[in-house]
């Protein structure tokens, strides 16, 4: 007897939780070949409201971790990812069409970027921060601090675990949270990812995964007055100057599209451009 | 002459003890109160879970959130209650959204009795109770929120509010008595108390009575304290102190809203229904607007006939009303932190 397969239809990440899109769309996964793969949830503004609701709660769990937590936390994800590298591969390979080879390759370099990003928790404010030096008995120091909510467009190309992980990862370094609009013709593995991170020691909140349109979505992100940066890395095929302009309103730091293999390359600067910069001002004299 | 013509025609007491057929007893509330038809909890459910199912949209939206704003007694109940805080209270009562001019003001901040002078000298000539743009000042009394004190302390708690300033009194019945069937003891309280409302001038601050039908049990129950609050000459009936869990749900206030909607073809008198505690998102809110159009008119939907008891709904409604306005979504930067 021939068995029929069970597709799956993906939900939206959101608050730790996994819930089905308010507006109950859904969108077809296609393979490279055309094979109908799964359904993923087509997120509305609702749900990025939503998404931006729940990051916003998360953000003082995990700003105020001490940076060795969060480098640990972190860590532990890469963790999880080599546990389930197979279905990693697997999905690569289905949904871009690549070879085996090259879908374990990207996997590879996932990971090891992530760990990369992981160890810098507790090292970047070292290397972005200084003691100024100032024409008084003072010490003078400045700490970059997490700026809050982070909402990203997910490089759209090929690559689609490797792209994710490029962007969520430094994000998340330095304490800031995060709502993603996922790959929007490849978004398994964001979905996977989105599994792993509820299996793991990330506070629920702390990544909200949205599938579904970047054109539809982004600009509810954009224009959102509680979302403090956005990251358009991926949305050069939308009208991101809008995006620009209407982050703008509300003084959002903002990071431009990037094309090609070497988008989102891994740098301390994805980090810093997160943040925001505390300068204190300490008397030396009476110590 | 029917019954309900006899009793709109007499005085409150005698239309009660006509009611009641006699002297208000622990054994003539019993008869009265459990001779009324029981409710079906399912269908009340239901109904509160259809109504709360309408779609409210656009300017509908717009209008539902102002009237939310203008209904919004601005609470707070904190042991930690300074000065301080009651000015910026009475702050953001007046001017809820400093961005916006147009933006209503709500209808009454609602404070401890000790608080009242406070409030009152904060609000200074916007301190004025049922006039167009004033806003009153409820105190809570009677030793909220457990009620558990002497009748006497009872009384002077709400004389001394009133003394204050306060222009409405809320009160929380004597559950423990409600509950061990002592209805004559909580009629009497409710009677005392509303004579204690009274000022030098003859006139009378507005009695709520809480009825905490978080600690009621049953739709029953609560029927029957609406009853007995009703029937002793409460003003408006609220569902809680906001202290006990659960507060205000959506299908206990549907059943007093149906209380308040029998007693008014009975009597043709208007009873006032306030829902506190665990209302937060204009989306709640925008449901008890609906329950309270669909089941006592939309007459009902006015400062001196509905209340919500609320602090941090105000915030929602602003940020919602700031996303219609602006055409994005706002954040809690862009409203007061309470």
């Amino acid at each position: 007897m021939t068995r029929l397969a069970i597709p799956k239809t993906y939900k939206l990440y959101i608050g730790g939780k996994f819930p089905r899109s308010e507006s109950g769309r859904v969108y077809e996964i296609l393979a490279k070949k055309g094979d109908f793969l799964a359904n993923a949830a087509k997120a509305s503004r609702k749900d990025a409201r939503e998404a931006v609701v729940a990051a916003r709660a998360a953000v003082g769990g995990w700003a105020g971790a001490t940076a060795y937590n969060r480098g640990q936390v972190l860590y532990r994800i890469a963790e999880l990812l080599e546990g389930r590298r197979a279905q990693f591969v697997d999905e690569i390979v289905q949904t871009e069409g690549v070879s085996v080879a090259a879908a374990s390759a990207q996997v590879d370099e996932a990971i090891d970027r992530w760990v990369w990003y992981a160890g810098w928790a507790d090292k970047y404010v070292q290397v972005a921060g200084n003691a100024n030096p100032v024409s008084g008995p003072f010490f003078n120091i400045s700490v970059p601090e997490p700026t809050g909510i982070v909402a990203i467009v997910a490089p759209q190309a090929g690559g689609s675990l490797l792209g994710l992980v490029s962007v969520v990862a430094p994000a998340l370094v330095a304490g800031n949270t995060v709502v993603v609009i996922a790959n929007e013709t490849m978004p398994l593995s964001a979905i996977s990812l989105s599994e792993v991170l509820a299996t793991s020691d990330v506070p629920g909140g702390v990544v909200n995964i949205l599938t579904g349109s970047p054109a539809e979505i982004a600009p509810w992100l954009a224009s959102h007055a509680d979302v403090n940066a956005l990251d358009l890395v991926g949305a050069g095929a939308i009208d991101w100057v809008d995006l620009q302009i209407a982050a703008a309103e509300t003084l959002k730091r903002v990071l431009p599209p990037e094309n090609g293999p070497d988008a989102a390359t891994p740098s301390i600067d994805r980090i810093v451009a997160f943040t925001e910069t505390k300068t204190v001002w300490h008397t030396k004299g009476l110590i | 002459m029917t019954s309900s013509q006899l009793a709109a025609r007499l005085a409150p007491r005698d239309r009660t003890l006509a009611l009641l057929g006699g002297e208000a007893t622990d054994a003539n509330l019993r008869r009265y109160l459990h001779g009324i038809p029981g409710i079906d909890a399912v269908g009340l459910e239901q109904r509160a879970a259809d109504l709360g199912s309408r779609s409210i949209k656009t300017t509908s939206k717009k209008l539902a959130l102002d009237t939310t704003i203008g209904l919004i007694d601005l609470t707070t109940l904190e042991g930690a209650d300074t000065r301080g805080k009651v000015r910026s209270l009475v702050g953001k009562a007046l001017t809820p959204d400093a961005g916006d001019p147009d933006c209503p003001r709500v209808a009454a901040v609602c404070v401890y009795g000790d608080m009242v002078p406070h409030a009152v000298e904060a609000l200074g000539s916007a301190h004025a109770a049922g006039t167009g743009n004033g806003i009153a000042v409820a105190a809570v009394a009677t030793a909220f929120p457990s009620g558990r004190a002497s009748l006497a302390v009872k009384l002077a708690d709400t004389a001394d509010a009133v003394a204050a300033g306060a222009d409405e009194i809320d009160m929380v019945i004597d559950r423990g008595a409600f509950l061990s069937g002592h209805y004559g003891r909580v009629f009497d309280e409710i009677v005392a108390v509303k004579e204690a409302c009274r000022r030098q001038d003859g006139s009378h601050a507005h009695l709520k009575v809480i009825l905490e039908t978080g600690e009621l049990n049953t739709y029953d129950n609560v029927r029957r304290a609406s009853w007995l609050a009703i029937l002793a000459g409460g003003d408006f009936i609220k569902t809680s102190t906001g202290k006990v869990a659960p507060a205000a749900t959506l299908p206990v206030t549907l059943s007093m809203l149906e209380v308040v909607r029998d007693w008014h073809r009975l009597t043709g008198e208007k009873i006032g229904v306030k829902p506190a505690g665990g209302i937060r998102t204009s989306k709640d809110a925008i449901k008890y607007l609906v329950t309270v159009a669909e089941t006592v008119g939309e007459e009902w939907l006015q400062p001196h006939l509905f209340r919500f008891g609320a602090s941090s709904l105000l915030n929602d409604v602003l940020l919602q009303r700031q996303k219609m306005t602006t055409g994005h979504y706002s954040g809690p930067d862009y409203v007061t932190i309470d």
